[in-house]
Formats: C-alpha cells, structure tokens, sequence
C-alpha cells in the first residue's frame, strides 16, 4: 500500500467516521482510532494525535452553528470547562505512565459506555426550581424551541462539575471528546435540557480535546500524514451528517451504530489484554 | 425605547455570533491549508510507503512552531499540514480569549475569572513543559 492509497482510504474511512459520529452524536474520534489502529495497524499514539486533531475539527465545526443560534449555554460551558481541561491535563500526564494495551483496555470499556449511553432515554423537560449554586453562578438559562423559549434551571452543580473531571481526564488519556460522559453530567445530574447538553458538550469538546492536543502535539503524536486525511474527511462527514440529521430518523441507526461500536470495543480490549498494541 | 446607552451594550447575543464566526473560520482556514499541503505532499511523496506501525514520534521540526515556522521557510509540504493543525488546536484557545473579551465588556468580573482560569490550564499546558 502506497502513500496515496493509504491517504485515500483514510480519507474515506474519515469521511463516514465524521458522518456517522454526527449522526449518532458520539463524535468523530471514537471511530478513528479503532479504524487506525484495528484496520491500519498504525500505533495507538499516533491514533490518539490523530482522534484529538478530529474531536476538536468536529467540534468546532458543528458548535459554530448551535452556537449562533443560541442553544449553547456558554456560561455553563466556561464554567465546566474549567473541569474538563483540567482533567485533559491530568490525562495527557498520567499517559506518559500508562502502558498502551491498557490504554486501548480503558478505550473500549469507554466505547461499550458510550454506547450504551446513545440508547438510553433522556430528560426532555426542564426544572423550575434550581439549586444556590445555579445562581450564584449565573447558570441558569433559556433556549429556543419550537413553540417558543423555554426557560431551564440547573441542579448539582458539585456533582456535574466531578464527573466533568473525570471526562477529562479519559479526553486527555485517550484522544476523545468523551461527549457521551459530558452529556451524563450534564444530563443525568444536573438536569440540563437534552437540546442543550448535547450542544453545549460539542461546544466543550474541542477546548478540552485543545487542552490535551498542545502536549501531544509536542510529543510527536500527531503525523501531518495522518492529520490531514482525518481533517479533511472527518469535517466533510460531520458536515453531510448535519445535513442529513435534519431529514432522516436516526434511531434504528444509532441502534446498529451501538452494536458495531461494541463489538468494535470488545476488539480494542480482546487485543488489549494480549499486548496487541 | 431603548436609550442610546442601551443599545450599545454588549449582549450574549453578540458573543455567540462573534464565537460563531470565530470557530467557523478557524475551521475554514485550517481545513484550506490543510488541503494544500496535503496535496502537495502526496505530490512529493505519494508513491512512498506509509510506515506507522512502530511509533518513533514526530522529530523537532513538527512538534514545535519555531520548527514549523522554519520548515514552512524550506518549502516542506509535512509542515504545511502541521501549520494546518496548529490553526486547528488554536481556534477553540482563541475562542476563549474572544470570551475573555466579551464578558469583560459585559462586565461580567465572575465569568472573567472562570475564562481566565481555564486559560491559564489551556497555557500551562502548552508551556509547562509537559511534553516529556
């Protein structure tokens, strides 16, 4: 396999990664390391490089719509951020010292939760009553709806902000946007809006998947070989992807995504736990 | 009506617009320079074999701006795309700063701490000397 074909299958496997992660909301990185590693035998850091390079394309590409169109809660983003960028730190340090088969071991235990995680339902409605801390901290706020704007308030604020850090942490350890962790905290235990968390997790991904990037980065991990063909097809799928979002159902897709996500996982760990990497 | 005062102020509203645009272009131009370098490297180099399956890491020239900036100076078709992916991991950081800006001008001194404090994380990262 030449320079060229390996460019162009890559770019192509980027392509349905950026469209799939988009449609599905897990995000591009996930499918490009299993697809690098797995399909290509290219080492599980250069993957990494390569997954982060994707999160925040995505990320920033698609935030970039919800944003202006004020669905995003920005306050709420900065303020979690703090945590997660955080945690990126920590992930990219306590990299150096974890070995790469259970690296790739913690990836697919992360991919089966992630999983899982597309499935489940979610809270649509939003609380009248917030806790002190939403206040105090400006956290509280409105989205556009169909039939007009309707007003959210927030809860466990303590409790989001952890499990922020622990998504984080995994973002920096292993090269994604761990959307599916954001959208837990925010959800589960904050209470967030659906509509909003899931927009104001891709706000995030891209600065804590930046926060991680600049160490790997000067670490070698990112191959401008690698990047580029990941850049260009990841932005062109997540691109179609939005596109299409608006006119198909996604739920039987998201069913088959979960199952080949988890089988793909079940790999990652089966290859993990015999030093395939 | 709004008195004049009112008008000017600065809202959520301009910034989500502003960070809209900010992460768009950002996006656009990394993914231009991108394109161009790739094509130009597999120009120059797409006959050759892709060797990734041992790690070596990336040498000085590709993991440190002064190297990109200089090999950018020589024509190299790699550090093109590595400038493209510098572009890429600085627009969501620039997008913080334009915040940075924004609550400042709101007058919002608690949400300026907050963007400062993840700044400083994003900057002690890139210089803390973390890339051993």
């Amino acid at each position: 396999m030449t320079i060229l074909t390996f460019t162009l299958i890559l770019l192509l496997g980027a392509y349905l990664a950026g469209l799939a992660g988009s449609l599905t909301g897990l995000g591009g990185g996930v499918v490009i390391i299993p697809l690098l590693t797995l399909f290509f035998h290219v080492d599980i850091r250069y993957a990494i490089g390569a997954a982060l390079v994707a999160s925040i394309a995505t990320s920033s590409g698609s935030a970039s719509a919800y944003v202006k169109e004020g669905i995003t809660n920005i306050r709420l983003g900065m303020f979690l951020e703090i945590a997660t960028t955080a945690g990126a730190v920590m992930g990219a340090i306590l990299a150096i010292y974890t070995p790469v088969n259970i690296v790739a071991i913690l990836f697919g235990v992360t991919l089966i939760f992630s999983a899982a995680m597309t499935l489940r339902k979610k809270h649509e409605g939003a609380l009248a009553e917030g806790s002190k801390l939403s206040y105090l901290l400006k956290l509280n706020s409105s989205y556009p709806a169909k039939d007009g704007v309707v007003d959210y308030k927030l809860k466990n604020i303590g409790g989001g902000f952890s499990i922020m850090t622990l998504a984080g942490m995994l973002s920096g350890l292993l090269g994604i946007g761990s959307g599916a962790l954001k959208v837990l905290a925010m959800d589960s235990a904050m209470r967030v809006p659906f509509r909003v968390s899931t927009t104001t997790s891709n706000f995030m991904v891209g600065v804590t998947a930046a926060a991680s990037a600049v160490v790997y980065l000067q670490r070698g991990y990112i191959d401008p070989g690698i990047a580029f063909p990941v850049i260009i097809g990841v932005l062109a799928g997540a691109f179609t992807g939005s596109k299409l979002l608006m006119k198909i159902d996604v739920k039987w897709l998201k069913i088959i995504f979960s199952f080949a996500i988890t089988a793909i996982a079940l790999n990652m760990i089966y290859n993990g736990f015999n030093h395939k990497f | 009506m709004t008195n004049n005062k009112e008008t000017k102020r600065v809202t959520d509203y301009d910034m989500q617009q502003l960070i809209g645009q900010v992460l768009r272009y950002g996006v656009l131009i990394s993914g231009v320079v991108a394109i161009i370098g790739g094509i130009w490297y597999l120009f120059q180099q797409g006959s050759g074999l892709p060797d990734y399956s041992t790690f070596h890491g990336e040498g000085e020239g590709y993991t440190s701006l002064t190297g990109i900036i200089n090999g950018l100076g020589q024509g190299s078709a790699k550090e093109i795309i590595q400038l493209g992916v510098v572009i890429l991991i600085a627009t969501p950081i620039i997008r913080i700063v334009f915040s940075l800006v924004a609550f400042g001008l709101e007058k919002d001194k608690l949400y300026v701490l907050i963007t400062l404090i993840v700044l400083s994380i994003i900057l002690f990262s890139t210089f803390g000397g973390l890339s051993i």
